[in-house]
C-alpha cells in the first residue's frame, strides 16, 4: 500500500491524481513540431545515399533549381564555405553534417532541397542528379577489425584501422583465477541486434534565424534543449551565433525514448539555411528517413561467462563486447563512459569478481548507440547476465528461481559495492521475487509445464530479476561534452499562492506536468492543480541536461523537492512573524503552520505566501522564489522481478505470451497511475526487442526493413495483457527516496521472455536463442530436433 | 488545381487544391487543424485517422479530391458543446495516453469501433485498434479507455479508474 502523506485534495506524493497535460493532447490541441507556421517558412527536403559506401563524382543540381518553388540545393560544398559540413558528436567524435566526396552509410543525407512548400521540396528531391562510385563496404563488425579491413575513417588524420576504443572494468586477473578454479563455467555468445526507437513522432525543426536581430530560435523535438543550445553555440558560434543569441524551444514531444538525444545533420542543415537565407525553414524527417538514417540502439555483440560452484553459488563473471557503432561513434553517452553504464551486467547476486571489456568498431551503417528507451546500455547488460543465470540453472539442474533466490544480494547487505565498483544504494531483491511467483503461481505453472512435456507440448517459463542504473549522474562522474550531469527547478509562488515551476528536463509523454507539481505539493501543500509546470524553453527555464536515462525524478524531481523545501523554511519564518511567535514554536502539517500545542493558531501556506508580497518581516527579501540545482550523490538503483509464461506451437514456431507478472521498485511512488502507465508501456518496449524487432542489412549495406511495413512495432495485439505491481525500497540518498521508473521494464523483459522461450525448448538441449525470436528461428530449431 | 467542398466538424470548406494533396496534407497544412498527426509514410500507423463519412479512415492514403463532397470529423471537432466526449474522457480518466501524438488517431478510430460494436471485449478492442500504433502505453489503459467509454455510452455504471496492481 502506497502511504500518502497528504490529502487527495493537495494531490501529494502516492496520489493517482489525473494528468494536467491530457486536457490538450485529447482535444487536439497539443502543440508538436511540425504544427508550428511562421511567415514567410521554406520547406526542407533531403536527398540521400542509395549506396551504403561510395565515391561522390558529381552532383547536379541545374534540373532541381528549375522546379517551381525550389529556392535552392544545400550540398557539402556550400557548408563547407563556413566551416559547417562537420560536426562534433556527444562521443567528442566527428560526423559530417553533408558529404563533400564520400558517402559513409546508405540514407546518409547528400544534398538538402529548400523550397516554398513540402511537395515543391519533395520534386526537387527527386530532380538532384548525384553520380556516385560504388566501393565495397564494410558491414560486419568482426570483419572490420581483420588486418586487410579497408580503413573506413580516412578523414581522421594517421587512422590505420577501424578500431574506435577499447574499454575495461574489474580485475582481470582475478576473475581468471575464478574460472580456472570454478566447478562449473557456462558460456554463451549472444547478439542484441540494432533497433530502432520508432516514437509515433519523427524528429525535426523548424530553424528561425532573425537577421535584424541577429537572433535563431530552434523549435526542435529535443530531449535535452539546454545542451544543444550549448552546442549550437560551440559549432556556430564562429559565424557569430553566440550562446545569448540562441533560444531552443522544445514543443510537445510525441515519444522520445533517447532517439531525440542526439543532434542530426537536418538539424544544423535547416539551421545554416535559415542563417543563409534569413527565413524560417522547416524539416520534418518521414518515417523511412527516421528508420534508415536516425541513431540506432542497441548492435551489442557480447560473449558471456559465469563462473560457479557445482551447488550454484555463483562465484565470478566475465563479459567481451564487440560495439558496432556505424560509421561515427555518436552515442549518447556520459562522456567517461563510452559503452554507457554496461558495467551494473554483474546483477543482482552476491559475488565479488568480475572483469568486462569492450571493443568498439567503424562500419558502414549509419551511426548511433543511444538507447531505446534504456539508460545507457543497461539492457544489454541485463540481458547477458539475466540469459547466463538461466543457464547456470539448466546446466547445474536448478530452478532458476531457487538459483536467484539462493545467489541474491540480501537487502540488509546494502548499500552494496559491485564487483565493477557500483555502490547499489537500496534494494529487496527477494520480496520481489516472491511476490511476483506468488502472483503467477510459480509452483502450479512449473506442474503444468511439466504435464505438458509430457504430452509434447511446448510451454516455458521466464524469470528475469535485473537491477537498473538510473539518475546520471553525480558530477564528479558524469558529465556530456564536460557539462555536469546536474538537473535544475525554479519554484516561483504568486501571491494569491498558485505556483508555476520550471525545469531543466523535458517530458516527451512522462508526464512532467503532473508529477513535479506533486513534488512541490508534497512539500508546500499547495494543491498540485495549482502549480503549472513548464520546461523545454531555454530562455525562460533553468539549465539542465534533459530527460533520458529515467534520470528526470533522481534529478529534477530532487532539485524540486529541494526548492520546495527552501521555501518551506521561509515560509516558517514569515509565518513566525505573524503569527508573533519563535520559529522553534511551529509545526509544519501539509499546507500550513501551526503553534504547537495550540493548532488553532494556524497561518497556511497561501497566507504566508501573500505576506510574502504584502507584508513581510522588516529586513527579509520580499517574494516568495527558490532555485536549485541538484547534484545527486549517486545514482539510483531500482530493480525488478518479471515473470513470464509463453506457449509455443510446435507445428509453426509461433510464441503467445500467455501471461506477464512485473514487480517493479522504483523506490517512493509519485504517481502510482504514472509509474503503472510507464512500466506498461516499458514492457511492451521490451516485448518488441525480444519478440519482433530489428534492424536487419545484407551484406552490401542496404537495410533490409527500412519502413514501419516491415519493422515490427507491436500493435495492441501483439501485446498481452500486463500484470503489474511493486514493492518499495526509498532510496536512501534522494530528497523524496524516488528512483526513476520509465525504462526499467523495458530492460527486464527482454531477458525474461527469451528465459521463457528457451526454456521451453531446454528438454530438447536448447542452451540459447538469439533476440528477436521469431517463428522462423524457433520452427528451424524444432526441425532440427525432430519436434516438426 | 481541382476545386473541393468538403464538411469537416460540421463545418463547410472550399479550396483548391493540387490533385496530388493527400487529404492529411489539407486537413493539416489548408485547413489548419494540427489535431490530426502524421507518423510514417506507408499507412501503417494511423496518427492520421479520421472519419470520412463515418467510417474511420488513414487520411496519408486519401486524396483530398477524393473527400469531395463528403463529410470528415477530426479529433477537434470530438467534443460537443463544450463536453467532452465519453473516448476524451475515457482516455484522461484511465492514463489511455502518454505522449499523446498517436491519441487524436485512437480516438477516431474508437468511435467508429464503438459505433459499430457498443459492448466490444478486450479482444475485440485489441484487434480494432490494431491498425493504429502506440510506442508510449503498451495499450492496457487504452482498451481500459474505450472500456470505459463503451460503459459510459451504453449508460451503464462506470468502471473504476484507480489502477490495479497486481
Amino acid at each position: 500500500m502506497i502511504k500518502c502523506k497528504t490529502s487527495r485534495e493537495i494531490g501529494g506524493m502516492g496520489h493517482p491524481i489525473k494528468r494536467k497535460e491530457d486536457d490538450r493532447f485529447i482535444q487536439g490541441k497539443g502543440h508538436y513540431v511540425d504544427d508550428i507556421k511562421l511567415p514567410g517558412m521554406l520547406y526542407m527536403d533531403i536527398v540521400r545515399s542509395p549506396f551504403a559506401y561510395a565515391k561522390i563524382l558529381s552532383i547536379n543540381t541545374e534540373e532541381a533549381l528549375k522546379v517551381p518553388g525550389v529556392v535552392a540545393v544545400v550540398t557539402g560544398k556550400d557548408l563547407e564555405k563556413y566551416n559547417l559540413h562537420w560536426m562534433p558528436t556527444l562521443m567528442s567524435d566527428t560526423q559530417m553534417v553533408l558529404p563533400t566526396d564520400t558517402v559513409m552509410y546508405q540514407s546518409q543525407e547528400v544534398a538538402a532541397v529548400i523550397a516554398t512548400s513540402k511537395y515543391a521540396a519533395r520534386d526537387g528531391r527527386e530532380a538532384v542528379m548525384v553520380e556516385y562510385e560504388p566501393m565495397t563496404p564494410v558491414i560486419d563488425p568482426f570483419k572490420a577489425l581483420e588486418p586487410d579491413a579497408p580503413v573506413l575513417r580516412t578523414d581522421k588524420e594517421g587512422k590505420t584501422d577501424n578500431h574506435i576504443w577499447h574499454w575495461e572494468a574489474g580485475d582481470r586477473e582475478a576473475t581468471e583465477k575464478v574460472f580456472a578454479s570454478a566447478d562449473v563455467v557456462v558460456k554463451e555468445q549472444m547478439h542484441l541486434p540494432r533497433l530502432h526507437v520508432v516514437s509515433i513522432e519523427t524528429c525535426g525543426c523548424v530553424a528561425d534565424y532573425d537577421k535584424v536581430n541577429n537572433h535563431l530560435t530552434m523549435y526542435m523535438t529535443t530531449q535535452a534543449p539546454h545542451a544543444i543550445r550549448t552546442v549550437i553555440a560551440l559549432v556556430a558560434g564562429h559565424v557569430g551565433l553566440t550562446e545569448e543569441k540562441i533560444r531552443v524551444v522544445s514543443p510537445d514531444i510525441g515519444g522520445g525514448f533517447g532517439g531525440k538525444v542526439p543532434v542530426y545533420p537536418g538539424y544544423v542543415i535547416a539551421i545554416a539555411v535559415s542563417f543563409l537565407v534569413g527565413k524560417p525553414v522547416k524539416w520534418i524527417e518521414d518515417r523511412s528517413e527516421n528508420l534508415q538514417a536516425d541513431s540506432f540502439a542497441r548492435d551489442y555483440h557480447i560473449t558471456v561467462e559465469m563462473a560457479a560452484t557445482r551447488e550454484g553459488k555463483i562465484l565470478a563473471t566475465r563479459f567481451k563486447v564487440l560495439a558496432d557503432h556505424g560509421y561515427t561513434d555518436a552515442a549518447a553517452n556520459p562522456s567517461k563512459f563510452p559503452t554507457g553504464l554496461f558495467s551494473i551486467g554483474t546483477g543482482s547476486y552476491n559475488y565479488d569478481t568480475a572483469f568486462m571489456e569492450a571493443d568498439a568498431v567503424y562500419t558502414n551503417k549509419p551511426p548511433g548507440g543511444v538507447a531505446y528507451r534504456c539508460s545507457f546500455r543497461v539492457t544489454e547488460a541485463v540481458h547477458a547476465i539475466e540469459r547466463i543465470t538461466d543457464r547456470l540453472a539448466q546446466e547445474i539442474g536448478k530452478d532458476p528461481a531457487v538459483l536467484r533466490l539462493e545467489n541474491f544480494i540480501k537487502k540488509e547487505e546494502f548499500p552494496w559495492k559491485s564487483p565493477t565498483g557500483w555502490e547499489y544504494d537500496s534494494g529487496d531483491y527477494h520480496t520481489g521475487l516472491q511476490k511476483a511467483m506468488k502472483v503467477i503461481g510459480y509452483d502450479a505453472l512449473r506442474k503444468e509445464q511439466a504435464e505438458k512435456r509430457a504430452r509434447g507440448e511446448l510451454m516455458g517459463i521466464g524469470i528475469s530479476t535485473f537491477t537498473e542504473i538510473v539518475g546520471a549522474g553525480p558530477s564528479r562522474q558524469f558529465d556530456i561534452l564536460g557539462i555536469k550531469m546536474f538537473d535544475s527547478a525554479e519554484i516561483r509562488v504568486h501571491p494569491t499562492g498558485k505556483a508555476i515551476a520550471r525545469f531543466g528536463t523535458k517530458s516527451q509523454g512522462q508526464g512532467h506536468e503532473t508529477t513535479y507539481a506533486q513534488i512541490i505539493a508534497e512539500e508546500l501543500g499547495i494543491p498540485a492543480q495549482h502549480i503549472q509546470i513548464e520546461e523545454g524553453d531555454t530562455d525562460t527555464a533553468p539549465y539542465g541536461l534533459g530527460t533520458y536515462a529515467s534520470r528526470s525524478t533522481p534529478t529534477a524531481g530532487a532539485a524540486a523537492a529541494v526548492a520546495a523545501r527552501k521555501l518551506r523554511e521561509k515560509a516558517k519564518k514569515i509565518a513566525a512573524y505573524l503569527l508573533e511567535v519563535s520559529e522553534e514554536d511551529l509545526e509544519w502539517e501539509p499546507g500550513k503552520f501551526y503553534v504547537k500545542g495550540a493548532p488553532e493558531k494556524a497561518k497556511t501556506i497561501q497566507e504566508i505566501v501573500f505576506a510574502a508580497y504584502t507584508n513581510h518581516p522588516p529586513g527579509m527579501e520580499a517574494g516568495f522564489e527558490a532555485t536549485h540545482y541538484y547534484d545527486p550523490p549517486n545514482l539510483t538503483f531500482p530493480s525488478g522481478a518479471y515473470i513470464c509464461v509463453v506457449d509455443i506451437d510446435r507445428e509453426t514456431g509461433e510464441i503467445k505470451v500467455r501471461r506477464f507478472v512485473a514487480i517493479d521498485d522504483c523506490g517512493n511512488i509519485i504517481n502510482p497511475m504514472i509509474v503503472q502507465g510507464q512500466v506498461h508501456g516499458g514492457l511492451t518496449q521490451g516485448l518488441a526487442p525480444a519478440l519482433y524487432e530489428a534492424l536487419v542489412y545484407d551484406e552490401e549495406g542496404n537495410i533490409l526493413n527500412g519502413t514501419l511495413m516491415d519493422y515490427l512495432v507491436p500493435t495492441a495485439v501483439e501485446s498481452p495483457h500486463w500484470e503489474t505491481g511493486h514493492t518499495i525500497t526509498p532510496s536512501p540518498h534522494h530528497p523524496i527516496g524516488a528512483k526513476g521508473v520509465g525504462e526499467s521494464p523495458t530492460v527486464g523483459a527482454p531477458p525474461a521472455i527469451a528465459n521463457a522461450v528457451v526454456d521451453a525448448l531446454s528438454h530438447l538441449g536448447v542452451t540459447h536463442i538469439d533476440i528477436p525470436i521469431t517463428p522462423p528461428k524457433v520452427w528451424k530449431i524444432l526441425k532440427e530436433k525432430g519436434v516438426v | 488545381m481541382k476545386e473541393i467542398t468538403v464538411t469537416v466538424n460540421g463545418e463547410q470548406h472550399t479550396a483548391s487544391v493540387e490533385a496530388r494533396t493527400l487529404l492529411v496534407h489539407f486537413i493539416r497544412e489548408t485547413l489548419n487543424l494540427t489535431g490530426t498527426h502524421i507518423g510514417c509514410d506507408t499507412s501503417n500507423c494511423g496518427a492520421c485517422t479520421i472519419l470520412l463519412d463515418g467510417k474511420s479512415v488513414k487520411s496519408c492514403t486519401v486524396l483530398a479530391v477524393q473527400a469531395n463532397g463528403k463529410q470528415i470529423a477530426t479529433v477537434e471537432g470530438l467534443a460537443a458543446g463544450g463536453e467532452l466526449h465519453p473516448l476524451q474522457e475515457g482516455f484522461k480518466e484511465n492514463h489511455g495516453l502518454h505522449c499523446g501524438f498517436c491519441t487524436p488517431g485512437m480516438l477516431m478510430r474508437a468511435v467508429e469501433l464503438l459505433e459499430k460494436n457498443p459492448n466490444p471485449s478486450e479482444e475485440e478492442i485489441r484487434w480494432g485498434i490494431a491498425g493504429n500504433l502506440c510506442r508510449c502505453t503498451g495499450y492496457n489503459n487504452i482498451v481500459k479507455s474505450i472500456q470505459y467509454a463503451a460503459a459510459k455510452m451504453r449508460g451503464d455504471e462506470l468502471p473504476d479508474t484507480e489502477p490495479e496492481f497486481v
